[in-house]
């Protein structure tokens, strides 16, 4: 598409061909799809049925017309030539939307930490939620599962994929406006969600929150992703696909069935943020934890599996302990995932077969799980060393640790007795931030502590003593997390199941609240604790960023002396 | 409707029971199959063998 466009294929040893410079494909495609889309918006926002509305349609009129204003400004400055597949002879890796990614997902990280902790301080203290609605819980909540969740390890999983999957491949990232059309297009849904919520637009299923036109958006930057990812992946120069790869790509094709089922909606009008779900009653909720709990199973674990199989054989200089076993990792636990999202409706309308099969393919999720936790932990066999002296691989090893305690306690949750205690309690809570913490972040502040100084070709960060000041900092508010709401889970589930001899319940409800008020206060300093680690990791990366480049550095993996034999 | 139901379920638990078996052999199969051990060894090295 490219080369048609431009009159000529790029010269494969990098000399460009002289050749008049002419608006490629994408870049006339994406123009008018633009004006096209800002005439839209401007429609919409002339009849809005609501302020919020129609101050969406504006930002997208806005976001348009500086995107066309950047594309063809971009086009004018360009020389004719895009840049070459590869430059005397190795890949010419594209990294400007890594670079991106990985600055955004900084910046949407340590803002979700920070609503996390506010909403934790609300909790404790319920005069924080002023009485205004912008600031009240319930859109606060939203605003922080997503901004960590989407926001952060969203574009940890854009950026990361984008750097390994070219890596691994030897190629250069297919498209040439279409990356970044995918992490500017994805981090604007970020932007309509977010505000969204404050403003009071939610079609209220969780995780899914945001409303119809919203996830328009995001279904076309998705396919656009899935492109670029198998484009870049056809043009590999290395011929076997790296297990990465297979779990980028399962996380991406996952997601996007995911999305698609869960959002069938019909709007109101164009003219109404307001849709209604074409799925009725128990099928609705069977749908929406269908959705909920892949969004864990592949969003949360397999995006971050595939960092974990690059990141961790990388930073610790030794192959994956056992291929094999990773690939069987890989298939069990895409085959397996997709059936436990009942797990969430126990006790509830939904039939009880449907039940029991979410619970027992929870269970049986234990053996992929701690299959794949153990080939990243043995991986580190012959470098166990390393961990005492690089802060950033033991990140990266802790959070494997956290996936195999919080990939126990699922499962383990799941079964209907000890749901029956657990469900909408505290613990449920405990049990999400153990995973979402210890496993999600982690590996992404590890990887992200490793890409920094590649992208930016630095030798190495600005301060290893601080990762290490951050590594413990973050873990001591990771332990007083999850211990305060392992306590308050679990006190919360006994009071509530508590009879008087004579068979009535022996707490009132405002009792239960009020017995979590000390454990609440625990949990939010773990929050800020968490919070402290990451504004030291963002000074930290920015001092390394700030440094002055290294020589390119001979890697120790591409020197045969040090590769351990076999 | 309880008709449905018992058909599906049994359904499920022969044909489907035996589906995801065979699939898991065939993932058993290409993983451990002798034939391919270079080829995963190799594999195995791939994020350190970078240019």
């Amino acid at each position: 598409m490219r080369q048609s466009a431009t009159g000529g294929a790029p010269d494969p040893v990098g000399v460009p061909r002289q050749i008049s410079k002419s608006l490629t494909f994408g870049e006339g495609g994406l123009v008018a799809s633009l004006v096209l889309l800002a005439f839209a918006s401007l429609t919409v926002a002339s009849g809005a049925e609501t302020a919020a509305y129609a101050f969406h349609a504006w930002l997208t009129v806005l976001a348009s017309l500086a995107a066309v204003f950047v594309i063809i400004s971009h086009h004018v400055e360009r020389p004719a030539a895009l840049p070459a597949r590869e430059v005397d002879g190795r890949p010419n890796y594209n990294f400007g939307p890594v670079k991106f990614a990985t600055v955004a997902a900084m910046f949407w990280g340590i803002a979700g930490f920070l609503v996390g902790v506010i909403i934790a301080f609300q909790l404790a203290f319920p005069a924080l939620n002023f009485d205004l609605p912008w600031t009240a819980f319930g859109r606060l909540r939203p605003l922080h599962t997503s901004a960590v969740i989407f926001a952060f390890g969203g574009n940890v999983l854009i950026g990361t994929s984008f750097y390994v999957v070219q890596r691994t491949c030897h190629a250069r990232l297919a498209g040439y406006l279409a990356p970044w059309f995918v992490v500017l297009g994805y981090n604007f849904f970020i932007l309509i969600a977010g505000t969204g919520y404050l403003l009071g637009i939610t079609q209220g299923k969780e995780y899914a929150e945001p409303e119809w036109y919203a996830d328009l958006w995001l279904t076309v930057v998705w396919v656009t992703y899935l492109l670029v990812f198998l484009g870049t992946i056809w043009r590999r120069r290395e011929p076997h696909i790296y297990v990465a790869n297979w779990f980028y790509l399962a996380f991406i094709v996952t997601i996007a069935v995911l999305h698609l089922g869960n959002n069938a909606s019909v709007p109101v009008s164009i003219y109404s943020p307001k849709s209604y779900i074409v799925w009725s009653g128990v099928q609705d909720a069977m749908v929406q934890w269908w959705y909920g709990h892949n969004a864990v199973g592949f969003f949360l674990t397999a995006g971050f599996l595939a960092i974990m199989y690059y990141f961790i054989p990388k930073r610790a200089e030794r192959p994956v302990y056992s291929y094999r076993l990773s690939i069987v990792h890989f298939w069990a636990l895409i085959f397996i995932y997709i059936w436990a999202g009942p797990h969430h409706l126990h006790y509830t309308a939904l039939p009880d077969w449907a039940q029991t099969l979410g619970m027992t393919f929870s269970i049986i999720l234990w053996m992929p799980s701690w299959g794949g936790m153990i080939n990243g932990l043995m991986t580190l066999s012959g470098a166990w060393d390393k961990l005492r002296t690089d802060p950033v691989l033991r990140m990266l090893v802790v959070s494997v640790a956290f996936y195999g305690m919080s990939t126990f306690e699922g499962p383990l949750m799941s079964v209907k007795a000890v749901n029956s205690l657990s469900h909408y309690t505290d613990w449920t809570i405990g049990h999400v931030h153990s995973g979402a913490l210890g496993w999600v972040a982690y590996i992404s502040f590890g990887a992200i502590y490793c890409l920094v100084p590649w992208l930016w070709n630095k030798r190495e960060l600005y301060s290893l003593k601080l990762v290490n000041w951050h590594f413990w900092i973050s873990t001591l508010g990771i332990v007083f997390y999850i211990s305060a709401m392992w306590v308050a889970g679990i006190l919360q589930g006994l009071m509530w199941r508590a009879y008087t001899s004579l068979g009535f319940l022996e707490y009132s409800f405002i009792e239960t609240v009020e017995a979590m008020h000390p454990f609440y206060v625990i949990r939010a300093i773990g929050g800020v604790l968490f919070l402290i680690g990451a504004l030291i990791m963002a000074f930290n990366l920015w001092m390394t960023v700030r440094s002055p480049s290294a020589e390119p550095a001979v890697s120790l993996a591409r020197n045969p002396a040090f590769l351990p034999a076999e | 409707m309880n008709e449905t139901y018992r058909a599906l379920a049994e359904f499920a638990q022969t044909w489907g029971l035996l589906y995801f078996v065979a699939l898991f052999a065939c993932v058993l199969a290409y993983a451990l199959s002798p034939r391919r051990r270079h080829e995963f060894e190799e594999a195995a090295r791939l994020p350190l063998s970078e240019d």
